[in-house]
């Protein structure tokens, strides 16, 4: 049990063959039970699936977790997913982490069952280390002005300004040349309609 | 037309950009509304100012074929429809030595005593639509534009087979004023070249303008010759193929090969080009009454400043950089920040106008919310630490730290919205006085930590930076590339966030080998925070080598997101490496880590109690 109130869960993903089909899930999830302030360990089929996140959810909810560690795919692919996930139960995003154990282990020692088993524990330890020191942030909100400014008055500054001017907005069209037109101006005919340019 | 007229749009022509900072959804702006010398309000373009001017100068909008006055109008369909006199032309105002154009006008709106005006306002958004410039090829000489007048430019054809052009659309060659019956277009002129002449991209619309003046042309008199000199024709678009084949129908050729060079016969002003047709291998000569350069498009060279104020990098072609090159391609990397036409690359008018839609779609999701959420992960100032000495100020890609003193030892201020997160600050930082959330030092170093108090011989720490080395690393797996066991990786948001003391922490805790990871210096994600990184790594290697340890064990690499190759090659490279770091090797590191830090410490002690002893016994400490 813990004494600094700390309370982390580790959600083993075996991505059906993706991550379990390369190393032992069962090992990892075992040896994430064992370090320091973990108070749940789960492996889940899909972690990132309805029952695997109501899992998490559920789990959350149980053991009262204020941690949370997914060891499965790059966060660049779910770090939003599980977020989202832990704070629909009420934690904070910011204290989930993501061990990447199959883009960075899985899928690159294929043939070495023991190598990448040891290194999934080691990745899973360094997560739940980080995790540990891990702090609820407040995304802040700021004021956005209505007015635009739109700079160039070609073909291109032209359209975007009676789009936003049409659209509502103030818009302030600067334009370095004595007239608006730019180059477009300077053309005959344009392609493929072969019409005038102005 | 619709632009001058609009109610909410402010159209300020003759104006330039005097200063542009703030950050997403809050902008401020100073234009310059350069002075026209004529009421843009009263002036009804009635052309009598224009009629008594007695100046007579070329015509820049066509292209010097013309000429204009000194007071003019930019062009007849010009917005607004209003004169201008230009200063430099003009006999001079000051004291006034003509001033025939001010007596004539019944309006009295010519006033020489007008004054540039200074125009403040703040904005949300800005779309940057400050287009492109087309490329100069006096610098191929074999062409001999400029020597040869019967040389022109793509640019000055679509002028002279205007019905607004000098000749109102009687097509004539400049030597002779006759109508030209054999005509050249040379292809990719300042565009797919590598050497060094021009530049090495595509220009996308030389191809189909080409086309599309053939048509015209063969529509003036269908008798003419025509023949198209050409690497590929790039006819992509919609209704592209199809007026590319009426082209050949009307009878306009098209000959694979671009001509070596040109020459011109002295007495009929004819020009001869020699080229070798690529598809029946033969060598051949044509002569020509006319010869046009199709063109490439080039960045602008004026837009510098708008760059900087607004963090905006270039990519190596010289167009500004997109936040993201197929997700997000109209969104700058600085937020609030959006691009519409050939600013971001070359385009036609099609691409043009539907970026510029793209560009007003994607400005209105963010002022029709109204408000921003910005990402936690910024960094925050420990005021108590900092000394206000302004290293973070200087390193922020985004302008986001401001102010700072060190003589007033008042702190730096950070303005949250215009954070990105990168962390450079909180790396250069030395008085440990900047936190960024979310990737704390603590954070980091337990994580180094974690990796090392087992088997640290058997470890390489990896630094990647999350948006293009860690996904270099994710493209490696995904694509199944095997690699040795010993890399773990510490992902950072950017590699500018990788703290000196994080390596040599890492180093003095037994690692064999560290890695240091991030974008390409075009490709990072903040800008430029990796020349950060890489002076930082730079300073290590020099360090490391005076401690007697080996400075290759600290390795830098730049590895792109699309990069798993390299990333699986850096990993094999940085085994090899690591199998021959020593246990003594490791040993003697640790040592001599562990002697610097005492020493530095003792010294910033004794300087502590030196600063104490000034402040408490001012005479003594001197003494």
């Amino acid at each position: 049990m813990t004494n600094n109130g700390l309370r982390i869960g580790v959600f083993v993903c075996e991505c059906g063959s993706n991550i379990a089909g390369s190393l032992d899930c069962d090992a990892v999830r075992d040896y994430a039970a064992t370090l320091p302030d973990v108070v749940c360990a789960v492996k889940n089929r899909y972690t990132c699936s309805e029952p695997g996140q109501k899992e998490i959810k559920k789990y959350i909810k149980e053991h009262n977790l204020n941690r949370i560690v997914v060891a499965s795919c790059t966060p660049r692919m779910h770090e939003i997913t599980f977020r989202k996930c832990v704070s629909e139960v009420g934690l904070n995003p910011y204290l989930m982490d993501m061990a990447n154990i199959r883009e960075h282990c899985s899928w690159t020692h294929l043939n070495n069952w023991d190598g990448a088993t040891e290194k999934a524990k080691d990745i899973v330890k360094i997560t739940v280390a980080r995790t540990r020191l891990l702090q609820p942030q407040t995304e802040t909100e700021i004021p956005v002005l209505k007015d635009v400014l739109v700079i160039g008055g070609g073909i291109a500054g032209i359209q975007t300004s009676l789009d936003l001017a049409d659209a509502g907005y103030q818009v302030h069209l600067v334009e370095k040349e004595a007239s608006i037109g730019g180059i477009m101006a300077r053309l005959d005919k344009t392609f493929p309609t072969m019409d005038c340019s102005i | 037309m619709d632009v001058g007229r609009h109610p909410r749009v402010n159209l300020l022509t003759f104006s330039e950009i005097e200063d542009i900072s703030g950050y997403i959804g809050n902008f401020q702006v100073t234009v310059r509304k350069k002075v026209r010398f004529v009421d843009e309000a009263e002036c009804n373009a009635c052309a009598e100012c224009e009629k008594v001017c007695p100046m007579v100068v070329p015509d820049e909008f066509q292209l010097g074929f013309s000429s204009r006055k000194a007071i003019y109008m930019p062009f007849p369909q010009a917005v607004p429809s209003v004169y201008i006199l230009n200063e430099s032309d003009c006999l001079g105002h000051n004291p006034i030595a003509c001033g025939k154009c001010a007596d004539v006008c019944e309006k009295d709106c010519i006033d020489f005593d007008m004054k540039d005006e200074i125009i403040e306002f703040e904005v949300g958004a800005v779309i940057v639509a400050t287009g492109m410039e087309v490329y100069d090829p006096t610098e191929l000489d074999e062409y001999g534009y400029t020597r040869y007048e019967n040389v022109i430019t793509s640019m000055e054809l679509e002028r002279l087979i205007s019905a607004g052009g000098p000749t109102e659309g009687h097509f004539i060659r400049p030597t002779d004023q006759n109508t030209p019956k054999r005509i050249a277009f040379i292809q990719c002129v300042g565009s797919r070249t590598l050497n060094g002449k021009g530049n090495p991209y595509c220009s996308t619309i030389c191809c189909m303008n080409t086309i599309k003046n053939s048509l015209l042309l063969k529509d003036h008199n269908p008798d003419i010759d025509i023949k198209v000199f050409y690497m590929d024709i790039r006819a992509y678009g919609k209704g592209f193929e199809d007026l590319y084949q009426r082209s050949k129908q009307a009878g306009v050729q098209y000959i694979r090969g671009i001509p070596g060079e040109a020459y011109e016969n002295p007495t009929t002003k004819n020009i001869s080009l020699t080229v070798e047709d690529t598809i029946t291998g033969s060598l051949e000569e044509h002569e020509f009454d006319l010869v046009v350069l199709a063109l490439g498009v080039i960045p602008r060279h004026d837009t510098e400043f708008i760059r900087k104020n607004l963090s905006l990098s270039k990519t190596e072609d010289g167009f500004l950089m997109e936040s993201h090159p197929k997700l997000r391609p109209v969104d700058a990397p600085t937020g609030g920040v959006f691009f519409a036409g050939c600013v971001e690359s070359p385009k036609d008018i099609k691409e043009s106008v539907t970026q510029a839609g793209a560009a007003a779609a994607r400005a209105q999701i963010l002022l029709n919310a109204g408000k921003i959420s910005v990402e936690a992960i910024t960094s925050e100032c420990l005021t108590d630490f900092c000394t206000g000495c302004g290293v973070c100020v200087k390193v922020c890609p985004f302008n986001a730290i401001t102010g700072g003193d060190a003589k007033l030892k008042i702190p730096v201020e950070m303005i949250e919205a215009a954070c990105k997160g990168c962390g450079t600050c909180a790396a250069e930082c030395n008085f440990d006085a900047i936190l960024m959330r979310h990737f704390e030092d603590a954070q980091i170093i337990a994580q180094i930590d974690a990796v090392l108090d087992e088997n640290p011989m058997e470890k390489i720490i990896v630094f990647a930076c999350n948006w293009c080395s860690y996904a270099g690393a994710d493209l490696a797996g995904l694509s199944r590339l095997q690699y040795p066991l010993s890399q773990r990786v510490i992902r950072t948001m950017c590699s500018g966030r990788v703290d000196s003391k994080f390596i040599l922490h890492a180093f003095e805790n037994g690692a064999p080998i560290v890695l240091v990871s991030g974008c390409h210096f075009a490709d990072c994600h903040y800008i430029d925070a990796n020349r950060w990184t890489q002076k930082r790594v730079d300073k290590l290697w020099d360090k490391l080598e005076k401690l007697g340890i080996r400075p290759e064990r600290l390795q830098l690499e730049w590895i792109s997101a699309a990069e798993g190759q390299k990333w699986v090659k850096t990993m094999n490279e940085l085994e090899e490496m690591r199998i021959q770091v020593t246990q003594e090797e490791i040993e003697h590191t640790i040592k001599m880590l562990k002697e610097d830090r005492d020493r530095a410490e003792r010294k910033s002690k004794a300087k502590k109690s030196l600063t104490d002893l000034i402040k408490k016994e001012p005479v003594k400490a001197i003494a």
